[in-house]
This record gives structure tokens, sequence and C-alpha cells, in this order.
């Protein structure tokens, strides 16, 4: 029950920011919220399977792109453009996960981290129909979901919190289902998991189509919401940060990519005010995680304050 | 007859580990398999229970050719299968352990009480909560065995089971196998020769990837080629 | 142009290509064969080279031939050292953990490229070449009198850019013979194939791999400065080499210098051939979906043997 309320409580919390922050916070902690639902996608796969992805911009480009160009080319209304990111999600993550698994360890990152990359050259190639770097706007007339206006700053505040609140309540009620246990202990002894009769490739593969919906979901709100669709969103860089505000917040905690993900991002937010090579910020922050805190932040919570923390 | 291997071969670069081995257990039984280090023994159960693939040959599990079955189904289908090196999740619960065992055949509730009787034959119920990486050497291998019976398997293979316990520990370790052996059928990999002499049905003795002789604990304490061959070290390992 | 000028011309700015590519991949290659290290920074490296002989042409005065001669030098030793460094206060404190070195070597990336953007700038500087030789070369045609010799228009090199593949070529029989000759290739060698038995037989370890990982870094900064005076310096140019190393020490075979020079010289020709007829982005994309497929169905690259 305590986990119960402590993740309500966060949700709660976000609601009441919304009536309480001023304008400049309130839009960008809606970003955050979006861009935390990617890293709990990331967290699915690599803080619980231990699998760790170097190609995940593919799966919030797959939603970025399945749903923009849904609408910018089929002409289709926000929720069936929204629904057809998902698939997008689904289906490459699929079969990305389909070759990938094949391999495990170091090969397993290279493999991930060329396919996405050979996605990102792909958007490229298509400049014609994605815009390419430059990328395209979404009208603020195509945004408008049952008539809500998502270009709104209040609409699109609530609208990322129900989709950060969805993807909360979604990966804590994974992770502790016997499915979930059963990723967890992939990630601890997969020789052992398969020896007590798991299909521990079906496991892996779901747990991976699972993480790349999460991350088209988060890659397709992102674009209804903040009306954009580019190609950085697919290049390693996108790859890199769910990485790092997973490592930060607490790889295997179900609060820890959000809280890694506040954190770069303000980080990031105030370096970029004194230099243009922010991404500095990244660098430093990666290397001191994994050579000080592998554990992240709620790691460290989990490791010293509460051990049940999921 | 529960399980049986035709054939069954396995050739690694320049070393033929297993050649040929036909081998049947019947239902109820419990078996031991010893023979020299190198004889072979861990490979035969490997490709026994899906870990290792054969080079040739065919496994029967219960009046099916389980041959192309990878690991897990075999599992399924009911073999639990005890590593040799310790192999349990060092950072999961004691009790996590057990239940990802049982959770395979079980839901909701009867998942913990089977966790707590499989716990409780073993003796480890009081440090249920406990990191499984915490425990003694002796205890996780208690844990291993806990995590087998939480399998209800029909076949139950123990590699090496004894391996590290203490006295005491091997004394409550062959009351329990006695105990599992009304409900499963036991294939038991062991060097204690006192506990193979006083556990089993039947031996079958591997030298040099073949069956070399197979009988009672007596019959194969008299066997002559077995003395050569192996139990020539039969008082030292007695004595160990 | 004919075809076959065409043909002529793509392969020596191949051969330009491959030779700088081989001497960068084999630096990677060394260091995943004999650290088990998949060193993501490794471009930038190859970057930071570019950029100190950017530096030292820029601040040493007289002909531009003395910059570039020190920068042949000092690039890489400045490099390496930084390698040896990064090394010792990251890599082996993570005890050289595949997966964890691998995030640390991301975070290294980032480091180096933004300080190099803080510290030189956005902008892609020119490094003159210390001599540049424009060189025709002729073709022959079967015309209304038979066969004559004809100079293409704008078929050609520069004496510098075979003077880039024979220094190329130098260096590699040089790190050959250093890894198959000498007393420290054998050290390497052992440590190689056996990490802990090397440790046994007495070798330091530790030192081995902080040397390796500096010469392979060494060997990244010599191939950018070999280059500069074609390509320019440039704080983001560490990527493509990086993706282009890759490509052919996993298709040349993991650890397998042999197999890397090879995969050079394939990918480098093709790399040259294809863009000159294809867009460059195709020919990254067939680049990069080859690595990921090699790496799932022939794990011990095209060039390796089964099994083992």
């Amino acid at each position: 029950m305590r986990v119960y309320a402590l993740h309500a409580g966060l949700i709660v919390l976000l609601f009441a920011l919304h009536f309480l922050l001023p304008a400049y916070h309130h839009g960008n902690l809606a970003r955050v919220m979006v861009l935390a639902s990617y890293a709990i996608g990331y967290n699915i796969l690599f803080g619980y399977t231990g699998l760790l992805s170097l190609g995940h911009a593919l799966f919030f480009a797959a939603g970025l792109y399945g749903m923009g160009l849904g609408i910018q080319h089929l002409g289709l209304a926000p929720a069936p453009a929204f629904l057809l990111g998902l698939v997008a999600g689904a289906v490459v993550s699929g079969g990305l996960a389909l070759l990938a698994l094949r391999t495990s360890g170091v090969a397993f990152m290279i493999v991930t981290l060329m396919f996405a990359q050979a996605g990102y050259l792909t958007l490229l190639y298509f400049g014609t129909y994605t815009r390419g770097d430059e990328g395209f706007v979404i009208a603020q007339a195509s945004r408008a979901l049952w008539g809500i206006d998502l270009s709104d700053p209040g609409n699109r505040y609530l609208a990322a919190l129900i989709l950060f609140g969805t993807c909360l309540l979604l990966s804590l009620w994974l992770v502790r289902t016997p499915f979930g246990r059963v990723l967890v202990a992939i990630r601890e002894n997969e020789e052992r998991v398969r020896m007590l009769g798991y299909d521990t490739f079906a496991h892996k593969l779901a747990a991976m189509v699972i993480s790349g919906t999460i991350a088209a979901a988060a890659g397709a709100g992102y674009g209804l919401l903040f009306g954009y669709a580019g190609a950085t969103f697919a290049s390693v860089q996108y790859s890199i940060f769910p990485l790092l505000w997973v490592l930060l917040g607490g790889a295997g905690t179900v609060l820890g990519p959000f809280v890694g993900t506040l954190f770069m991002f303000y980080l990031i937010d105030l370096s970029s005010g004194i230099t243009t090579a922010y991404m500095l910020i990244a660098g430093v922050v990666l290397v001191a995680l994994t050579l000080f805190a592998p554990q992240g932040l709620m790691g460290e919570v989990r490791r010293r304050l509460w051990k049940g923390l999921p | 007859m529960l399980l049986s291997t035709r054939g069954l071969s396995k050739q690694f670069v320049g070393l033929r580990a297993v050649d040929s081995v036909d081998f049947d257990l019947p239902e109820g039984e419990i078996r031991a398999l010893i023979g020299p280090n190198g004889a072979g023994k861990t490979t035969l159960v490997g490709m026994i229970s899906g870990r290792i693939a054969p080079s040739a040959g065919r496994v029967i599990f219960d009046g099916r050719d389980v041959t192309a079955l990878p690991a897990h189904r075999r599992i399924a289908l009911g073999m639990a299968y005890t590593f040799q090196i310790t192999s349990v999740f060092a950072r999961l619960s004691v009790a996590e352990n057990v239940a990802l065992a049982a959770r395979r055949r079980l839901k909701g509730s009867a998942v913990g009480s089977a966790v707590e009787a499989a716990l409780d034959r073993v003796g480890l119920l009081p440090r249920a909560g406990q990191e499984a990486g915490d425990l003694a050497y002796g205890h996780q291998r208690l844990l291993e065995i806990a995590m087998g019976l939480a399998q209800r398997p029909r076949l139950l293979i123990l590699d090496e089971p004894t391996q590290g316990l203490a006295e005491g520990e091997i004394e409550a370790f062959k009351t329990l196998v006695r105990e599992v052996a009304q409900e499963s059928t036991i294939l038991l990999i062991e060097h204690n020769m006192r506990v193979v002499m006083e556990l089993a049905n039947r031996i079958t003795v591997l030298n040099f990837g073949a069956v070399l002789a197979e009988g009672t604990p007596a019959e194969i304490h008299l066997n002559a080629e077995v003395q050569a061959a192996y139990l020539g070290g039969v008082s030292d390992a007695a004595a160990g | 142009m004919d075809l076959g000028p065409y043909l002529v011309l793509a392969t020596l700015e191949g051969a330009v290509t491959a030779a700088v590519l081989a001497l960068t991949a084999v630096g990677l290659s060394l260091v995943f064969g004999v650290m088990r290290v998949v060193n993501i920074a490794h471009g930038e490296f190859f970057m930071l080279g570019a950029v100190i002989a950017w530096a030292l042409a820029h601040g040493l005065s007289g002909h531009p031939a003395v910059g570039f001669a020190v920068a042949l030098v000092v690039a890489p030793l400045v490099v390496g050292a930084l390698a040896v460094a990064a090394d010792m206060t990251i890599l082996k404190r993570l005890d050289y953990d595949p997966e964890r070195t691998i995030v640390a070597t991301i975070g290294l990336l980032y480091i180096i490229q933004q300080l190099t953007l803080m510290g030189y700038g956005p902008d892609a500087r020119p490094v003159a070449a210390p001599f540049n030789t424009r060189l025709a070369i002729p073709w022959f045609e079967k015309g209304a009198e038979g066969w004559q010799m004809i100079w293409p228009w704008g078929l050609g090199t520069t004496s510098y850019k075979l003077a880039v593949i024979a220094a190329a070529v130098a260096v590699l029989c040089a790190v050959w013979a250093l890894m198959a000759r000498s007393r420290i290739g054998l050290v390497m060698r052992a440590t190689q194939s056996d990490r802990e038995m090397a440790l046994a037989f007495g070798i330091p370890v530790e030192r081995v791999y902080a040397l390796v990982f500096g010469l392979g870094a060494g060997l990244a900064a010599l191939a950018a400065v070999l280059i500069v005076p074609i390509q320019q310096a440039h704080y983001l140019m560490g990527a493509d080499p990086l993706l282009l190393s890759f490509v052919v020490v996993i298709i040349g075979g993991l650890g397998s210098l042999p197999g890397t020079v090879v995969a050079a010289v394939l990918i480098g020709l093709s790399d040259g051939i294809i863009s000159v007829f294809f867009s460059p982005t195709l020919a990254k994309i067939l680049a990069t979906l080859l690595v990921g497929l090699v790496l799932v169905f022939r794990p011990q690259g095209l060039f390796g043997k089964r099994g083992g």
C-alpha cells in the first residue's frame, strides 16, 4: 500500500503543481513528463531486464514519425495518428528484437546502435517526406484531440500528466506481476531462469516490445504536444539520453526515470545559459555515474532507506 | 520408463565427451550417476536437460522424444535441474528464488504456500526474507534443492548436491532425498560414495563417456571392472 | 568522362580513405582485441589528432611542412597520453567491465567533443599540406587512329594523397612488426589470449592495457593528422571514422588485425565507389545495416573462421 501511495502521491503532486508553477517551469515540467515516459519505457528493458540498448531513439522516432507522418501525409486525426505511432513503435521494436536478441552483451549494444543509426539515416534519406534534420511543424489545427487544443499550455500539461501517469502506473504494475519478476530474474541470471522452465527469449522479446511501445508513445505524445518532428530525435544522442536519465535516477526503480529526467533536464537547462557545449554535462554525469554511483539516486534510496522500493 | 537415452553422444573439438550412451531410468527410482572426473557425467545430464545440444542420439522423456525441444520446454514437461556450481539469484530474496521456481506451475496465493513448504523442507524457512547471496554456501545448496522441490518435478536431476555441505547437513540431505523420492524420480550425480551407496536404488558408472557398468550398490561394489577403473580410489572418496 | 577513368578516380580516392581508415580501425581493433573494450570515444581521439595538427600548423611559423611534421609526431603522442590517463582514471576503476566501459566511453566522447567545441570553436579549419603537386593520370582510348594516350580532364591525384597511402602502409607494417616480432607485442598477445595466465606469469596487465589504449588512440590521431590537409579539422569530425571503423572491425572479425586491414581496404574502396555513384547517405545506411546483420548472423566477421 505504501508503494501505491508513493507513486499516486507523485501524480497528485504533479497535478497540484499545474496550478502552482510559474509559466516557465510549468512548460518545462510538461516536457520532462513526456521525456520521463520515454525513460520509463527504456527502464523496462535496461533496468528490469538487464538489456542495455543503445538504439531506443529508433522507437521514440517510430512513434514520433508514425504519428507525425500520419497527420502530415495521411491526413489522420490526432487519436488515430497517435495509435499509428504506437503500432509503428511496436512493429519496429519487435522486428529489431527478433534480430538483436540473437546476440547478447556488447554485441546487443552495438547491434541496437547500428540499426538505430540506419533508421536515423533512412529518415535523412527520405527527406522529401520527413524534411530530414530540419523537420516539420505539426500544425496547431491538426493537434486538437476531441476538440481539446493540445497546443494550449494548460491542456498540454494535463495531457503530458495523463501520458506520464499511465506509463508510471503501467510500469509499477508490470514489474510486480509474475511476468515482471521473471524479467528481473533474467537480469540477474538468465541461464538459471531458462533452467526453471521459462522461455527467456519470449520474455525478452515481450519486454523489448513493451519498452519500445512505451518509448513510441512518448515520441508520439511529444510530437502532438510540442508540434514538431525532426530527425534529431532519431539520432544517437536521443538513444543516449534515456540511458543517462535512467542511470542517474536509478536503473530498475519505478521512480528513477522521472527523477533522472528531471535532474538532467534542469542541469542542462541551467548550463545551456552558460555555454553552447551543454552536452559536456551529459558526458561528465555519465562517467561519474558509472564510476561512483552505478545504482543512481533512487537506487541509493532503496539501498539506504527503503529496501522494498519497487 | 520415465527417461531413456539412445546412442546419446557429444563430440567436442577433438574429444568424445559422451559416446553413444543408452540409459534407462524407471519411474520412482533413485539413480546415482558416478564416474571419475571428466567421465562425462555433467555433459550427459546437460544433454538430458537440454542445456547442451547432443551431436547424435535421442532423449526420450515420459514416452516422448524430447531431443529437439529446448531446455525450458523439457523443464516444463517435468524435469528439474539443480546446478553443480550454485546458481541462485544472489540479489533476490530466498523466498523470491523459490517463488520463481513455483510460479511456473502455480498462480496467486498457491505460490506462497508452495514456497513456504519447499523452504520448510530444506530448513530455510527462517531465512526466507534474506538475500540469497548472503546465505552461507551450504545454505545456498539447500536453496537450490528447494527450488527443485518447488517445481514438483517428475524427474529431479541433482548435480553434486552434497559438495561443500558439512557432515550434519549431509545427513539431513539424505533424509530429504528419501522423502522427495516418494513423489519424484531422482537422478543424482555424486562424488561422496557413502551418500551414493546409502541412497541409490541403482548406480550407473560412466567412464570415458561410456557406460561401464550398471547395477545395485552391492553389485557395483563387487564389480571388478568398476574397481579397476574407478573404485581404486573408493576408500579415498569415502574418506573424503 | 567515360566510366573507365571515373572508376580509376574513385579507386584512388577510395585508396586514400582505405589507408586512413585502416589506421583508425586497427587502433580500435587493437583495443578491443587485447582489452575487450569497445571504445566509443575512438572517433574523438581521431578528431583531437586533427585539431592538434591544426593548432600546431597554425602556431608554428615557417614552411607548412614544419608544422605538419611536428604534428605528425606530437599529435599522436599527446592523444596517446590522454588516452592512457583516461584508461588509468576511468577504465581501470571499472575493472574493464564490458558494458560499463561502453557507457563510460560514451561519456568520454561527449567530454572530449564538447571541450573541443569550447576551446576550438564550431568552425572547420584547414591545414596546408606539406607538399601538394598535382599529378595527372593518362588514359588510353581507341580513337580514329587506333589506341592513343589521352589526359582526361579531372583525372588525377596529388603527390600528397599518394604519400598518405604510403605512410599508412608503412605505419601498418610497423604495427605488425611490433605485434609479431617485438617483446612488447608478445606480451600484448599473451594478455589478449589469456588475461589470468598473463597475470600469473607476472605480466603487468594493467600497464599493458594502458599502453594498448594509448597506442590505439595514437593510431587514430596519426590517421587524422594524415587526412587533415585533405579534409579540414572540425569538432564533429569523429563520428564518421568511428562508424566506419566499427564497420571495418566487425566485418574483419573482432580483434583480428589482418582481417581488419583487409576489411578497411574493401570498405574504403567500396565507400569511395558507392559514394561516387550513389548518395553518401545510402552508402552509410548500407554500411550500418551490414554491421548489424554481420553481428547477428556471423559474429566472427565475414572473414573470420567459425568456431573457437
